[in-house]
């Protein structure tokens, strides 16, 4: 019988390849003028769409490898110039690597903590909210929707987490802002709300308790939802300069964009005050040393998309808050 | 059976569920609303020592002091503008480029560009103000360096606030644009592909297929996108005026927006009470916004309301 099945499985398999087959040559044969045009101008529009996405990043990194005499005398550079060529920019970034090194393992223990901590509470709260037989489910969706409504403003929030929560130079300050979003808790609602509930109700049937079943059934089939999750938070904590300018002031404790924020910032004012007081500008290679940082605080979060991109377009599923 | 046996018994059977969704509830009432009760601190005298919620009153002291700055209009229309702007332009980009993104049949060359599109999502505001510094530095950025290599006058924009709305839209638009067209595209793939199909066999070209099929079909995802726009319109994003901007006071009457004023008048100034009385102003604003605004949509088609 299990043959049987197989064969006709394999029959329905060959039979949908032939049809696809020949759809595709009806597609070929079929593809007409407007259709042509509809696919050249697209290509065109989001080609150069795409070009300009990417000729900044190129000109940063041309920019970093390129001597700072050159930069100075010539600017900043469009085409790499053959003969300037030089890693001295990067090696001036980590000639004194403490700084680096200790922003980089800032960014990456609070990225790495806030991530995984962020898609727990975003996956365990929509799960509850996307549970059809959870009677409060509608008045506990509009309680967490209200905060994008309305809000008190910077003043007390701010003061809620200096004085009262003390996040001064500490890096619980640091993660929790950045750990529960609204929309994050929405898109895993939705997703999971998609989830077949039989799952669920069989699983409560067999015995097994509400926070079984959320780790043990619904987390494992929600990977395109955990990927996608996953991305937003690491790009939101890795990218936070915001709440290390608000709550650090330890140097010990800058992140890597605030570091980064740092070094664009005191360059510039370095420059500025040798300009005016008449001083030979000090050899130190600014200008490239800016682009060279830009890199090195961009770097391994660019390197992340490649292995959520395939689970990207099935994880988003955006819905509105009702139902 | 008696609504309190009723409860109890719900409560018996959900306490789980209820537990999991305690450090959220736990959150949100931290962070979101016990700072909500901050909002007397507009008609507040600060004094560290009384905090939130024992310095003294200050009547409409705050809110006077904040209309007599002459900067709330300012600072008002740019964030509504921007933000209007942004709304408008990012509509138009996202769903273009969504839709002729899934036009496209070449696999390779669809997938490249999509994945160049999303590059600029993944890098912070301070990055974003590091490549306006290399393309629009007045000595030696990359703009200048076109323009002169031309024949033409070096541009400063650090000192021409008249262009920043182009290129902060610019940069916005940028920034978003890739992400934002996967949300469409999401859609788009989730439509029903037979519709096409049957447009095709009567006859209709891929020009009319967009206009008359994929369009009115993005309607609902654009309405939730645009709704949730406009539930921020007197919010401006901090990030992208903050660091590209920096504190240049030349350029604030076309570039500072509430959040940045907020910022200021908060953490460079000091000013609790007039920071705490725009905040307040800001959020209403928004408030009254979006709910006249959904108000409005749910009246003319319920489906495409916010909640």
């Amino acid at each position: 019988m299990s043959a049987e099945a197989i064969s006709l499985a394999e029959g329905t398999i060959i039979e949908k390849t032939v049809i696809s087959d020949r759809t595709k040559i009806k597609k070929k044969k079929k593809m007409s003028s407007d259709q042509l045009s509809v696919n050249i101008i697209g290509a065109l529009l989001v080609g150069i769409f795409a070009l300009i996405c990417v000729i900044p990043f190129y000109l940063i990194i041309v920019a970093s490898f390129t001597s700072e005499n050159s930069l100075i005398r010539d600017g900043y550079p469009i085409l790499p110039r053959l003969s300037e060529l030089s890693l001295q920019s990067y090696a001036l970034c980590l000639k004194n690597p403490t700084a680096i090194l200790k922003a980089y393992g800032m960014t990456i223990s609070v990225t790495v903590t806030g991530t995984f901590l962020a898609v727990l509470l975003a996956t365990m709260t929509g799960y509850v909210l996307s549970r059809k037989d959870f009677p409060w489910r509608n008045q506990f969706s509009f309680f967490f929707f209200f905060t994008t409504l309305f809000n008190g403003g910077l003043v007390p929030w701010y003061l809620m987490c200096t004085r009262y929560l003390n996040f001064k130079n500490s890096i619980v300050g640091l993660i929790l802002p950045l750990m529960f979003s609204v929309w994050n808790m929405i898109i895993a609602k939705s997703f999971m709300a998609g989830i077949p509930a039989e799952i669920s109700e069989s699983a409560k049937i067999d015995g097994a308790n509400d926070i079984t079943i959320f780790a043990k059934l619904i987390l494992p089939l929600s990977k395109p939802l955990i990927a996608t999750l996953s991305l937003f938070s690491a790009l939101a904590y890795w990218n936070d300069w915001y709440n290390c300018m608000l709550f650090v002031t330890n140097e010990d404790m800058f992140t890597l964009q605030y570091y980064l924020q740092r070094i664009l910032g005191s360059a510039e004012a370095m420059r500025i005050v040798a300009e005016k007081s008449g001083i030979a500008l000090p050899s130190i290679p600014l200008e490239g040393m800016k682009m060279a940082m830009t890199i090195i605080a961009t770097g391994p979060i660019v390197l992340l998309y490649p292995f959520v991109q395939r689970y990207f377009v099935k994880g988003l599923t955006i819905g509105a808050v009702k139902g | 059976m008696g609504r309190g046996e009723y409860l109890i018994k719900n409560l018996k059977r959900h306490w789980m569920l209820l537990l999991m969704l305690l450090p959220a509830l736990i959150y949100v009432i931290v962070f979101s609303y016990i700072p909500m009760t901050g909002i007397i601190m507009a008609f507040k005298k600060y004094q560290y020592n009384g905090g939130i919620y024992f310095s003294p009153w200050n009547g409409l002291n705050n809110f006077k002091a904040l209309f007599i700055s002459g900067k709330l209009l300012q600072v008002t229309r740019n964030t509504l503008l921007y933000n209007i702007a942004f709304i408008f332009f990012g509509v138009v980009f996202e769903m273009g480029s969504a839709i002729l993104l899934n036009e496209i049949i070449h696999k390779m060359f669809k997938k490249t560009v999509q994945s160049l599109m999303f590059l600029p999502y993944f890098i912070s505001w301070v990055v974003a103000g590091a490549i306006i510094y290399n393309i629009f530095n007045y000595e030696r950025g990359v703009f200048n360096n076109i323009v002169t290599s031309l024949g033409g006058a070096p541009f400063d924009l650090y000192n021409t606030p008249g262009a920043w709305p182009f290129v902060l839209i610019f940069l916005k638009l940028w920034k978003q644009t890739g992400y934002g067209s996967v949300v469409y595209l999401a859609a788009i793939t989730g439509m029903d592909q037979e519709m096409f199909e049957a447009a095709s066999i009567d006859g209709a070209s891929a020009w009319q297929k967009i206009k008359y099929l994929t369009i009115p079909s993005l309607r609902p995802t654009m309405m939730i996108l645009v709704l949730l726009g406009i539930g921020n319109i007197f919010r401006g994003d901090f990030g992208l005026f903050y660091q590209t901007v920096k504190s240049s006071a030349l350029l604030q009457p076309m570039t500072d927006v509430i959040d940045t004023y907020v910022f200021r008048l908060l953490i460079d100034n000091g000013n609790v009470g007039v920071s705490a009385a725009a905040g307040l102003y800001q959020s209403v604003l928004c408030f009254i916004t979006i709910m006249i605004c959904n108000s409005l949509v749910k009246k003319a088609n319920p489906d495409y309301a916010l909640y």
